[in-house]
């Protein structure tokens, strides 16, 4: 059993008087991809902005390499840098080119030289195909090209592990396959993933496992070959039984 | 006071003299004989001292009773009323003969009331404040900080005539020009000497006048007229009288004894 | 050319016509008609002589320098002071929260209050409270007096420019580990900024007029030299040579900021 890179016990969140998450537990191990399918509302983009204390919890603990993160008082930044995520809405800074969009933050919190980190920038860019595009303006690229940089961006802080939360609801359907191809990508070098996603197909293919949440729980986890073939859990059956009809 | 005795002896000579002005105002006065003249209410110094024109202290008491010599008016025919200003300015009938408070003559206000060729013309003044170590001297002033009142004449007097070293600030009125003093951005302020004196005595705290210009370095100046109903036939009597008196030097005398002595304004040259 | 495109060039060919036709309609109107109006000698003489405008050109163009000195330093301030306020407005941690309400009150209580009154209050109060000179000059008050005033609208602009940017790209930001400080700097300041050009570049063109106000407090700019010409020449010349050195600047200044705004967008689409 490889080591675990994120653990999460008894995370308990709401807003106000509604419950949005109701007791998670969950480990990640390093290199894991897993996938939270569900239905809208069912916790799972909380779920990711808890994980990066854009959210912070109620109850229970959020463990990194075995550090609590989710101690209150705590200095996120390094934390933060250590956890990247990229949004449905990509979130690119409209006033900089995709290049500037990407070494802002090395430039700013890593402090790193300028040289060496435009060319790790370009790296990345053409380890993604968009080196075409390094010098555009976000408002010049395709949403799945903005999307594309926006995990660049994120991956330009060198994350130990990466939050998903559905970047691909957004897109046109024909731009939804180049970004799963660069998610594909990302799992083969080895990146610990986590996404919330509605690409069943996709969640099938490459999760190491899927975890199904409803109403702030993870009903049922396990590998996509027995979630997906046959589920345990009634309120899981329904859900495949719907999004997979 | 001998000063002012011997002035009231020169009148007094002057006006047995001439016994043409003394058929003048027969029939033209309000009371027969008698000369009735009004002042402020109160009547302010160094126009009338003490409010108490009847003395014959102060600037205009005393051409009042100059004129009424020269117009063979008995000193004791002399009748002092009193106005305010605005009163005096409406047109109508009057319950005096003569106004004496100050009035400029201007166009507008010939129109309505009618006024005696002027017995005094004001004459450029410098207010300051504190007067500590400035002596009323040219090569003085051209070092000071000079402020003006823009819609008067002062501001070319100041640039030709004292031609300062540094360029002046301009106000739009007294009291801005006042604050600027009390604010310290400005040394010195020119005015007319009656308003200089007046914004010394009740509005700037501490000013002083320091010293005034001769009447005919300004350009355009003020000129106080005594003030009648239009049309009074008294005129004639009275410019003649101020003629004379202007001719004979009594005005002079008169102006400087309570306009530079008593008020310690001294002449600039 | 196909048969729209044909049809396009004809209609434009056609409003140009009428454009050109009205305009030139207009104009000739303006000048063929008005110089037959009755008053049309005398207005022409009050307002647009000849010789009083070439007599008075320079001195005034000279007096706009200082408009333009005073324009000059107080803009930098005004956008830093303006900036400050409307961090200081946005303070987002409970311990700024007495720097918010200063901010709330600076802003009601300069936006609330005349200008003309600010410049008072500073530009006499202030030295008034025995500064001496050189730190109690006119210029350096009045120019705080401005920039006060000026930097509360800036800091409202700036303030609506701020929220205007989303929630998003705060959290982006935050998310890639930016401090508070580099999120402000980097990300949401030159969004905000770029957004509220526009508002404030009218808020410069008022501010070049109000510059002028600095004159009730002595110094002696354009409007306040062509107030002195007005009163010394009996004529308004003087104003509209004030104005047309204003338009000289105001208009190329304001094309000059529309063409950089444009470019900018320009380049970025």
């Amino acid at each position: 059993m490889p080591e675990a890179k994120l653990v999460l016990q008894g995370v308990k969140k709401s807003f106000g008087e509604n419950p949005v998450l109701c007791g998670i537990d969950l480990s990640i191990a390093r290199g894991d991809m897993i996938c939270l399918i569900g239905a809208s509302g069912s916790g799972k983009s909380t779920l990711l902005r808890c994980i990066n204390q854009l959210e912070p919890i109620d109850e229970g603990t959020i463990l990194l390499d075995g550090q609590d993160i989710s101690e209150p008082g705590i200095d996120l930044a390094p934390v933060r840098r250590r956890i990247g995520i990229v949004f449905q809405s990509y979130n690119l800074f409209p006033h900089m080119s995709a290049l500037d969009n990407v070494v802002l933050a090395p430039r700013r919190v890593l402090h790193e030289a300028s040289e060496a980190l435009h060319a790790r920038a370009a790296a990345l860019f053409d380890r993604f195909g968009l080196a075409p595009h390094m010098a555009k303006y976000p408002d010049q690229l395709s949403g799945g090209q903005q999307q594309r940089v926006a995990v660049i961006r994120a991956l330009a802080m060198q994350p130990e592990i990466m939050l998903f939360d559905e970047i691909t609801a957004a897109l046109d359907p024909e731009l939804v396959g180049e970004v799963l191809n660069l998610l594909r990508q990302l799992r083969g070098e080895g990146m610990t993933m986590l996404l919330a996603t509605h690409e069943m197909g996709f969640a099938r293919e490459v999760a190491d496992r899927v975890c199904f949440m409803d109403g702030g729980v993870i009903v049922e986890e396990g590998p996509p070959k027995e979630i997906f073939a046959a589920p345990k859990h009634v309120r899981t059956q329904a859900f495949l039984g719907a999004v997979l009809r | 006071m001998r000063k002012r005795l011997m002035v009231s002896v020169l009148t007094a000579m002057l006006a047995s003299g001439v016994a043409a002005a003394q058929s003048c105002h027969e029939g033209k006065t309000l009371t027969a004989g008698k000369l009735t003249i009004a002042t402020g209410n109160p009547a302010f110094y160094p126009w009338v001292i003490d409010d108490a024109p009847e003395s014959g202290e102060g600037f205009e008491a005393a051409v009042a009773y100059a004129l009424a010599a020269e117009m063979g008016i008995a000193r004791d025919d002399v009748v002092w009323t009193r106005t305010s200003f605005d009163q005096a300015i409406q047109p109508g009938a009057k319950d005096f003969d003569l106004n004496m408070q100050q009035f400029s003559i201007t166009e507008q206000r010939d129109q309505v009331v009618d006024f005696s060729i002027p017995y005094y013309t004001a004459p450029m003044a410098v207010l300051v404040r504190g007067i500590d170590g400035l002596v009323p001297e040219m090569e003085t002033l051209k070092g000071l900080k000079w402020g003006v009142v823009a819609s008067t004449t002062a501001l070319p007097v100041v640039l030709q005539t004292i031609a300062p070293e540094e360029s002046p600030l301009v106000y739009d009125d007294n009291i801005n020009t006042v604050e600027a003093m009390k604010a310290g951005q400005i040394d010195a302020a020119l005015f007319d000497l009656p308003t200089a004196l007046y914004l010394a005595a009740v509005v700037l705290e501490g000013g002083q006048v320091l010293g005034q210009f001769a009447p005919e370095q300004s350009d355009n100046p003020d000129h106080f007229g005594a003030l009648m109903t239009e049309g009074n036939p008294l005129k004639e009597c009275v410019d003649t009288a101020l003629a004379t008196l202007k001719e004979n030097g009594t005005l002079a005398a008169i102006e400087a004894e309570w306009l530079q002595e008593a008020t310690g304004v001294p002449l600039i040259r | 050319m196909n048969r729209r495109q044909a049809y396009e060039a004809a209609q434009r060919r056609r409003s140009l016509t009428v454009a050109a036709l009205s305009t030139g309609g207009v104009l000739a109107g303006l000048i063929l008609l008005v110089p037959l109006a009755p008053g049309w000698p005398a207005v022409k003489a009050s307002f647009f002589d000849a010789t009083v405008f070439a007599e008075t050109f320079p001195t005034l163009l000279q007096a706009f320098l200082i408009d333009v000195m005073i324009f000059a330093w107080s803009v930098p301030l005004i956008l830093a002071l303006g900036l400050a306020i409307a961090l200081a407005r946005g303070a987002r941690a409970p311990a700024l929260f007495p720097l918010r309400i200063f901010g709330a009150v600076y802003v009601d209580v300069f936006r609330g209050v005349p200008v003309v009154l600010t410049i008072y209050l500073i530009g006499f109060g202030v030295p008034g409270l025995g500064l001496s000179r050189p730190w109690n000059s006119p210029y350096i008050w009045g120019t705080v007096a401005l920039v006060l005033t000026y930097s509360a609208y800036v800091a409202e602009v700036l303030r609506s420019g701020i929220e205007s940017v989303h929630a998003s790209q705060r959290n982006a930001a935050i998310c890639l580990g930016l401090s508070e400080g580099d999120t402000l700097r980097y990300v949401i300041l030159p969004q905000a900024i770029r957004r509220v050009v526009p508002a404030n570049m009218n808020m410069l063109v008022a501010l070049q007029k109000d510059v002028a106000l600095l004159s009730f407090i002595g110094p002696v700019e354009i409007l306040r030299q062509a107030g002195i010409y007005k009163s010394l020449l009996a004529n308004f010349t003087p104003y509209v040579v004030a104005a047309v050195i204003f338009l000289l600047v105001t208009v190329p200044a304001t094309r000059y900021a529309d063409y950089l705004l444009n470019r900018d967008r320009n380049a970025r689409s």
